[in-house]
């Protein structure tokens, strides 16, 4: 009992030291927060931002040592003199380190000052900066591997665009949807009915739309032989402009001139869901045997499949949007998923510079399945091994193919 | 009075648009045809006051020089006032290119359209190759690259690959290679599956939308 009494005091008296120990702390600390200023960032640092087009400063410092007392964030200013007036150009967060004042002229010299900001709204300011003024570069080596990597796969695609030329045979295994092109063609023919050739919603400047005006030359082609009727309603000028030199191109080399007329190809309108509403009424006043849906689609995509669907029309689509793929594999016959869109052209024509240009892909995708099994084996490897010797081959592997923001 | 014509022409056109769901009709054709002229004209005017005139006509100074009031000064006057070369200069590239375009009208001379197309697809495509690359090939690539240590990133890594397989145009379908491409496929089709139904419920809500303007906003009988 009297062991137990001495331990009590003993614990007590412990408690109220650390109590008044704490407490005293705490107001020392406390009082600190009250007294002492705002301190500023220090090592303010401005240079050219590197590899751009000039027009930019990169502005660095080392975060105030009050960062942990409410430092809500970073106010940076800039002049054009040292002792002149400074202007705010913008605010960085709590704990940035780096600001990019993407706003500069390349004539001009700048300095700069960051400022600390509390939640109490103190400021405090750091040194001048030393000067900067920002240049172009021609070169950006933080996209070297871009370079690398990207030149590995141009380099295969002119070996084998110059392999094809010299006449040896490239092997393309076959694609579904493009073995049904001619049989769709030879249904129309058989049936007297017209063509529909939807080349999606959007510009020239959209690669799917490159591909689908590709592809509409060969279908034009074989339309031109058969002497079928052919439709292409078109959302954009630019579109209708390069559909019809296309078309007529084909019609020439087929020997059939004389058939080709600029009605083939006709403008609509831009408006998406107006030119949807086009293209039903086409549809079921001309009734086409077939209809390609080829290019860029958006929401039209399911609203022309169904009514093309409604009206008995054999129906290839090739698309690379993903969102409107399961519409087109849902209600066509065949359809050209993504990657396939792209290739339908080289394997439709036989030109050495498309059937090379895909071979050369092919070559990328094998890079990219690589780097995917060996990147992940090494990732496994260190995570249960925790060997730096496979951290740092997995981490070499990432580095490769990671876009640094600079 | 003013909302409940326009909200009564709203619903007719609407109501004419739907129509086509029973047949084509002369509702349906009337609705279609005001819809493509309103909306081409629409485009036009919106295409010549987005683009034409301010990129144009103002940054060359051709609104000026046909004596529009307000109108800024533009490259034009800078080379032949002041004989300084301005960098809005360049737009009459465009300027040109566009007219080139317009050739086309001219059975003689059409064949000049084809330079301006020329260069439309040439510089898309060359443009846009690295930004595709970045995106669409390296950063996907990047983050692909994961340990074989959770479910998730078996699914991720497996699909990856198999659907690359798919979509490898240089070997036949056949053998371990071809099924690799079915597993591939599959993982295609069960991604579709997903967002088909994802869309179709967005599709649902745009209906609802249009239902809910015919009873509650025209009729008024959805409170």
């Amino acid at each position: 009992m009297k062991a137990f009494s001495y331990s009590f005091t003993f614990y007590c008296l412990l408690g109220l030291i650390l109590l008044a120990t704490t407490d005293g702390l705490a107001q020392v600390e406390s009082s600190d927060s009250l007294l002492s200023p705002l301190l500023p960032p220090s090592e303010v640092i401005a240079e050219d931002h590197p590899g751009d087009a000039g027009a930019a400063i990169i502005v660095r410092w080392k975060l105030s040592p009050d960062e942990d007392r409410g430092v809500t964030g970073y106010e940076i200013v800039r002049s054009t003199s040292p002792t002149g007036e400074f202007s705010s150009i913008g605010f960085a967060a709590a704990g940035s380190n780096r600001y990019v004042d993407a706003n500069t002229e390349d004539s001009l010299t700048y300095y700069y000052k960051v400022l600390a900001i509390d939640v109490d709204k103190n400021v405090s300011e750091s040194e001048l900066s030393p000067p900067a003024r920002s240049s172009p570069q021609w070169f950006n080596f933080h996209l070297l591997n871009l370079l690398i990597i990207g030149g590995l796969i141009c380099g295969a695609v002119i070996y084998f665009i110059a392999h094809a030329k010299k006449g040896k045979k490239l092997f393309l295994r076959k694609i579904a949807g493009l073995e049904a092109v001619d049989e769709a063609i030879g249904r129309a023919t058989e049936m007297g009915r017209p063509i529909l050739f939807i080349p999606g919603i959007l510009d020239m400047d959209d690669v799917q739309t490159i591909a689908a005006i590709t592809i509409l030359g060969r279908v034009a082609k074989t339309i031109a032989q058969y002497d079928t009727k052919l439709n292409v309603p078109t959302s954009r000028s630019i579109v209708m402009s390069t559909a019809m030199e296309t078309v007529k191109e084909a019609y020439i080399s087929a020997g059939r001139a004389d058939a080709y007329s600029d009605d083939f190809v006709h403008y609509v309108t831009d408006e998406q869901f107006g030119y949807v509403a086009a293209v039903n009424g086409i549809m079921v006043r001309e009734r086409p045997a077939t209809c390609f849906y080829i290019g860029a689609f958006f929401a039209e995509s399911l609203i022309m499949a169904e009514t093309g669907n409604a009206i008995g029309a054999i129906q290839i689509a090739g698309t690379a949007m993903p969102a409107q793929l399961p519409f087109f594999v849902a209600a066509c016959d065949y359809t050209l998923i993504g990657e396939e869109l792209f290739a339908a052209s080289a394997y439709l024509s036989g030109e050495p510079k498309q059937l090379g240009s895909l071979k050369g892909q092919d070559v990328g995708k094998i890079i990219a399945m690589s780097a995917i099994v060996i990147g992940a084996l090494l990732e496994t490897f260190f995570a249960i091994s925790g060997s730096s010797f496979f951290g740092s081959l997995a981490e070499l592997v990432h580095k490769l193919f990671s876009i640094v923001a600079s | 009075m003013d909302s409940v014509f326009s909200h009564t022409i709203a619903a007719i056109l609407t109501i004419g648009i739907i129509s086509f769901l029973y047949k084509d009709n002369p509702l349906y054709k009337f609705c279609e045809s005001l819809f493509i002229g309103v909306s081409a004209g629409y485009w036009f005017v919106q295409q010549y006051y987005a683009n034409l005139l301010p990129k144009l006509f103002d940054n060359l100074g051709i609104t000026k020089l046909v004596g529009a009031e307000n109108a800024p000064e533009g490259a034009l006057q800078a080379l032949f006032l002041e004989g300084r070369l301005d960098d809005n200069l360049l737009y009459l590239i465009a300027g040109v290119l566009g007219v080139m375009m317009l050739l086309r009208l001219s059975p003689k001379i059409g064949w000049i359209a084809r330079w301006p197309l020329a260069f439309t697809v040439g510089s898309s495509a060359g443009l846009y190759f690295i930004t595709y690359f970045q995106s669409n090939a390296m950063s996907q690539l990047e983050h692909t690259i994961l340990p074989l240590n959770s479910f998730n990133n078996l699914v991720l890594i497996v699909g990856t690959v198999t659907g690359i397989i798919y979509f490898y145009f240089s070997k036949e379908h056949k053998g371990v290679f071809g099924g690799a491409a079915k597993v591939g496929i599959y993982f295609l089709m069960i991604t579709f599956g997903a967002s088909f139904g994802y869309t179709v419920m967005s599709r649902m809500s745009l209906l609802i939308g249009r239902i809910d303007f015919l009873f509650g906003t025209w009729l008024g009988l959805v409170k």
